[in-house]
């Protein structure tokens, strides 16, 4: 192992690492507002679905990875009306969201496998791609991996110096009281599910259109499943969430490139590492944190009383 | 000026909650004939096409019964784990080990006679696919890992081994290639039943549901679940064995769905190769939930969703739908079926509204 190896290696961990990061962030939003949200995994794909359609028919990548985040937000919506409008049980309206989001990719996505559509190509950032290293690793890539590292950074000031993000979090953490004092509980978790969801298919539409440029059915691989176990990880702070979704971008890039470097291990083998080590960054983040930081009624349903 | 008010009934609705479900199953069979429609479609012969594929003909009945078995016993595993209100999300992988295990004892003892091997199969997939289910039951208590997410990372680890082996050593150097087992020897083999060709996995999924009934029903053990089930706090408070009911339901509904894999494996392949994995685990979380986790409803919602699954081959064949038409149904009815519920605990009431007296009007 040399330099040239592990700097191209850790920037394809960030460039494979992007979407989870989308999908971490808007799992997180969600389930601030204490919300769980279980439809990721449908939703990026989804999301990965609409954004190639709507690329390949517009000829516009940035349209497409647009209307990959509405569809997300349109999908979110369905769980939102499910578990918020008709009081639905959370885990299950987000598994039959992941069953109908795959159902859905893969339905209308069947007369689309192997084709391509317009995408993002790597623009070098000025001036910072120059760096040593870094400029390597961090600033040779498409926009959308550089919008995606304003975001966290965002949502870290959204949740700690605003009043709409104070009053969201409070939504998740004790909603009687929030309500008492006020608030609209269900619109704070309308917000929460839809802006979620409109990252999750942000995070799906950078599958199809940045990662690959093209349609295969099963593209996200379990990379949505990924992004809720990631929010765990990073104790629902999003700056922990990058860290954890470019560790898995991460393994999930180098596993790749063993396989592509003819590595004598089998590959099936090689390609049970990203999920091996979910459940090990799992274990390790419960035992260690034992959920304290997750928001209090995260899962319960808020009673549709007046 | 109207106001819809929601009020939580007195008692959750009975008998008429039938409606409820009926109308939700028809609200999202309204959803299926639209989408058949804009994908230009017939929709009304679609879904005769689909009725008729899954229960039309004697075929089509038995092959429905065919798929409805490892649904079953997956679901039946899913719903015990429910009952303690742990959400194992894993039966697909539990599934795939299960038949891992019956597919290493078929291949590495296959003089055996069948009054032999068929139980001793029976044993392998129980204990493969139960390990499966104890280590998120034991990641859960000791480490407090949340069981959805392990069981899930465990379906995918599950089915890669399942391809490393098909792949790899197991794979049967006479098959040109293809990544599957030999051929199973007739001992092996879990039989018909008479002339049908529906198998004997029929018999062990009526035995195994009324066993689950009986237990859950009269045992002191069910007894215990039942009640934890209901309230994990205050079943804690009454000093019931909490941890122990978690690991010995997380164990059997692994083995459950451990056994389909046999069954699949054994009675349908009659060997191991990766089209074994057909999303029966998914699709039993449905079950399980639609039957409210009763072993009698979970064998009727089995043989529906089935029939589902038959019902969109017929229609690939004839309209050329992609088969995942019935995934997209699927998710709908789940959907449906769970905003419905709101109805049997709640009821909305129209409210005239008459003035707003604080501003005056």
């Amino acid at each position: 192992m040399n330099w040239e190896i592990i700097i191209p290696l850790c920037a394809a961990a960030v460039q494979s690492g992007t979407p989870i990061l989308y999908a971490t962030l808007g799992e997180i939003i969600t389930e601030k507002s204490g919300i769980l949200n279980l439809g990721i995994e449908g939703i990026m794909l989804a999301g990965a679905l609409a954004g190639f359609m709507t690329s390949r028919f517009t000829g516009s990548p940035f349209l497409g990875f647009i209307s990959g985040g509405l569809f997300g937000m349109f999908l979110a919506g369905i769980h939102g009306m499910v578990c918020i409008g008709f009081n639905g049980n959370q885990v299950v309206s987000g598994l039959a969201l992941t069953i109908l989001g795959t159902g859905l990719a893969n339905f209308l996505g069947t007369p689309f496998i192997g084709l391509e559509a317009p995408g993002f190509n790597p623009v070098p950032f000025p001036v910072l791609s120059k760096l040593p290293a870094l400029g390597q690793i961090f600033f040779n890539h498409d926009l959308l991996v550089y919008i995606s590292y304003i975001i966290p950074f965002l949502i870290w000031l959204f949740f700690k110096n605003t009043r709409w993000g104070l009053r969201l979090r409070s939504v998740g953490e004790y909603p009687g009281a929030a309500s008492a004092a006020g608030l609209n509980v269900s619109m704070y978790q309308w917000a929460g599910i839809l802006s979620g969801g409109f990252l999750a298919g942000l995070g799906g539409a950078y599958l199809s259109l940045a990662y690959t440029h093209l349609w295969t059915s099963g593209l996200t691989a379990g990379r949505g499943w990924i992004a809720v176990a990631l929010v765990i990880f990073a104790f629902w702070h999003p700056g922990r969430a990058v860290l954890g979704a470019y560790l898995f971008g991460g393994v999930m890039a180098f596993q790749f490139r063993l396989q592509a470097m003819g590595t004598h291990l089998p590959s099936s083998l090689l390609l049970m590492l990203p999920y091996a080590l979910t459940i090990i960054v799992l274990v390790f983040s419960s035992w260690k944190g034992k959920g304290k930081n997750a928001p209090a009624f995260l899962g319960i349903n808020v009673e549709p009383l007046e | 000026m109207k106001n819809l008010r929601v009020i939580k009934r007195q008692e959750p609705l009975g008998w008429s909650s039938c409606f409820v479900l009926t109308g939700a199953v028809a609200l999202s069979l309204g959803i299926s004939f639209l989408m058949l429609s804009f994908h230009d479609k017939p929709p009304l012969q679609g879904m005769i096409i689909l009725f008729q594929g899954a229960f039309g003909s004697q075929w089509a009945l038995e092959d429905c019964l065919i798929k409805a078995i490892p649904i079953y016993l997956c679901s039946l595993g899913v719903a015990v784990a429910f009952r303690l209100q742990i959400w194992n999300i894993g039966a697909e992988g539990q599934f795939a080990l299960g038949a891992v295990g019956a597919a290493w004892a078929a291949l590495n003892f296959p003089d055996l006679p069948w009054f032999v091997l068929i139980p001793f199969m029976m044993t392998a997939s129980f204990v493969t696919g139960g390990t499966w289910g104890l280590i998120p039951a034991l990641l859960k208590l000791k480490m407090k890992a949340n069981e959805i997410i392990v069981t899930l990372m465990l379906n995918y680890i599950a089915i890669f081994y399942l391809d490393y082996l098909v792949y790899g050593d197991w794979k049967d150097p006479a098959s040109f290639g293809f990544p599957m087992t030999k051929t199973f020897s007739p001992g092996a083999i879990v039989g018909k039943i008479g002339s049908t060709s529906l198998n004997w996995g029929l018999v062990l999924c009526v035995v195994t549901g009324i066993l689950i009934w009986i237990f859950f029903r009269y045992t002191r053990i069910g007894f215990e679940l039942r009640a934890s089930g209901e309230n994990i706090q205050a079943a804690r408070y009454a000093g019931l064995p909490y941890d122990k009911l978690v690991i010995l339901v997380m164990i059997l509904s692994g083995a459950l769905a451990g056994w389909a894999g046999f069954i699949e494996a054994s009675a349908t392949l009659n060997r191991l190769q990766p089209s074994i994995i057909a999303g029966y685990g998914y699709t039993a979380i449905v079950v399980a939930w639609l039957a409210r986790l009763h072993p009698f409803y979970i064998g009727i919602a089995s043989i529906l969703l089935a029939g589902l699954r038959v019902g969109t081959e017929n229609l690939q064949l004839e309209l050329q739908v992609p088969a995942a038409f019935g995934g997209i149904m699927e998710g709908l009815i789940l959907l449906t079926v769970l905003s419905g519920n709101f109805f049997i605990y709640y009821r909305i009431k129209i409210v005239k509204k008459l003035y707003n007296l604080e501003k005056g009007i």
